[in-house]
């Protein structure tokens, strides 16, 4: 039999059904993977053992009541163990985003998208690494050390939700909650040889969720396969009256039939995401996985998104107003370490000082200059001007085809350290994930290839918005004649 | 144009940040670098375009304005720093 660590989601969830397994074996390998994995990757800032076998021990109790009833609607990830990422309140757990300004803190709430996975029955068994406040593209911004590639462990798992990225690529847990601001579970999904989905902005309710760039954070999940990927985001995704963000929209039903393949669906591509500085085996792979697309039957159109190129100037001013605003509360009065000095202000600004890391506070000084008297209007005004342009495109694009395939990220996983000192060296790995953040739209990436030296490649979708169950049928009927995402590393 | 060091001090007082002689001149260095980036935005007209303040504007919605059972406060002092009382304590302010 198959280690129940490599079971997938959907695997698992159909052998605790019928009972050949039970919640709490499965738990306790994901376990045990972890602590023989973890000295290599430090995907996990947090684990919970023994809480989570006693949350076993009542699923399976649970399973049991239910297989006699034959009714699993209700909990439709009843027994599973699931991880979030460490941005993601969960009460009881601590939750530190990375950042030393947040050590110890223990929220006394959970966050809406957890809360929905744990009423249907999953249980979170711990909470992954991240660039600290979800701000890198490596993982190498965490306060508590780097996450390390599956594929390579001297290389990055991408970032910011590394950890969570790392942790399913290695089969530590078959699924994770991530976030995405500007391609956080993308680029990390595509580093790692998983699929990630980051659903339309206000799919997912963002309560309990440590803000970054509020007009842009969503709630996204990374999994093994686009089938894993749907059963999550089913359950995480619906309006919530703690996020007045949140839409209104009815959940759409995802059909992940493989009959007629892709017959009627016109997929986009983009020719400013084919540009030089891209990795020629990076173009190369996802050129055929498109290829594929059309095999399937897909129709493939060229599509402009003319305004590409100014997304990454409108995203590094409007992230970084947002989050030099959302990161103002910590300030050492309500949570977290305080640095003693000589009166509050000295508290402030020591305590800010000393336990921000170097990337939030270059993010919190640029928005916060990008905003201040004088310069608003030229910097931050003119980037929301910008990014209607880059909105604009999508729609028009969207008028013409129902996907749009491109690639996640320009290069396969880089050696940890190779960005060094240079921010914006580490800002262009985004390129080709922000303007979907900024044009709100969701976004898909699943491995379609490996490159020369054995590391994933991953192609991203982008849909209209709300479409996110198209973007999964179509990556759903890929992996039904492709095996890349079946492929784990060598560990 | 690069920050001087009086911009890169007034962005930090702005945001209460207390530097390092060594993170001011770093940071200079590193801020200046990526506005010479962001500068490429002043290049595209913009005229009659709106601003794009959020992904959903304009639908704002009330909620039902009903009593919710908050958090303790013993839940909401437990993670400070220094509270006393039912009460967060700070460093006085004046003197």
């Amino acid at each position: 039999m198959t280690a129940l660590t490599d079971l997938s989601l959907t695997e698992a969830r159909h052998l605790l059904r019928i009972g050949e397994i039970s919640s709490r074996e499965l738990t306790a390998a994901c376990l045990a993977r972890i602590e023989a994995l973890e000295p290599d990757l430090n995907a996990f800032l947090y684990v919970s053992n023994r809480r989570a076998l006693r949350q076993a021990e009542r699923a399976d109790r649970e399973l049991a009541r239910l297989r006699q009833d034959g009714d699993f609607g209700r909990k439709p990830l009843l027994g599973i163990p699931l991880a979030a990422k460490d941005v993601l309140s969960v009460e009881d757990m601590p939750c530190t985003c990375g950042s030393k300004i947040l050590e110890g803190f223990v929220p006394p709430f959970t966050a809406t998208a957890v809360k929905k996975l744990k009423d249907a029955g999953a249980i979170v068994i711990g909470k992954t690494n991240t660039d600290e406040f979800a701000m890198g593209s490596s993982t190498e911004n965490s306060a508590y050390g780097v996450t390390h590639n599956p594929w390579d462990t001297r290389r990055v798992p991408g970032g910011s939700s590394g950890g969570s990225a790392a942790a399913v690529a290695a089969r530590e847990v078959s699924a994770a909650l991530g976030t995405d601001t500007g391609g956080s579970v993308r680029q990390p999904a595509s580093f790692c040889g998983v699929t990630g989905l980051k659903p339309t902005y206000g799919r997912v309710s963002r309560y309990g969720l440590i803000a970054y760039g509020s007009s842009l954070d969503c709630v996204g999940v990374l999994a093994r396969d686009a089938a894993d990927t749907a059963a999550v985001f089913a359950v995480m995704q619906g309006r919530d009256p703690r996020d007045a963000t949140s839409q209104d929209v009815p959940a759409a039903p995802i059909a992940l039939e493989t009959g007629g393949g892709l017959r009627g669906v016109r997929v986009g591509v983009p020719r400013e995401y084919f540009i030089k500085g891209i990795q020629p085996q990076v173009e190369e792979k996802v050129r055929a996985a498109i290829g594929i697309l059309q095999d399937l039957g897909a129709e493939i159109v060229e599509v402009s998104l003319p305004h590409t190129e100014y997304a990454l100037p409108v995203y590094y001013l409007i992230a970084p107003a947002e989050a030099s605003a959302n990161l103002a509360r910590f300030d050492g009065v309500r949570y977290g370490p305080r640095v003693s000095g000589e009166g509050m202000w000295d508290v402030f600004t020591r305590t800010r000082g000393e336990k921000f890391g170097a990337e939030v506070t270059r993010r919190i000084m640029l928005g916060t200059y990008a905003l201040s008297a004088g310069y608003y209007d030229a910097y931050y005004g003119q980037a929301q001007k910008v990014r209607t342009l880059i909105r604009r495109d999508f729609e028009q694009a969207f008028a013409g085809v129902d996907v749009i395939a491109c690639p996640v990220a320009p290069t396969t996983a880089f050696p940890i350290g190779a960005h060094g000192d240079d921010p914006l060296a580490m800002y262009l790995e985004d390129v080709f994930t922000l303007p979907a953040n900024l044009a709100g739209v969701p976004g898909l990436a699943f491995p379609v290839g490996f490159d020369a030296d054995g590391l994933p490649v991953g192609m991203q979708l982008m849909g209209r918005h709300f479409d996110e169950p198209t973007l999964l049928r179509v990556a759903h009927v890929y992996q039904q004649t492709t095996d890349w995402h079946r492929q784990k590393p060598n560990l | 144009m690069p920050l001087t060091l009086q911009e890169v001090e007034h962005i930090a007082r702005l945001a209460r940040l207390n530097l390092t002689d060594e993170e001011k001149s770093r940071y200079r260095e590193q801020l200046s670098a990526i506005l010479a980036h962001v500068a490429k935005l002043a290049e595209r007209d913009t005229t009659d375009v709106p601003p794009m303040s959020a992904v959903f504007g304009g639908d704002s919605r009330l909620r039902p304005d009903r009593a919710r059972k908050p958090l303790s406060p013993e839940d909401v002092l437990r993670n400070a720093p220094d509270a006393v009382e039912g009460q967060f304590r700070i460093p006085p302010v004046f003197e």
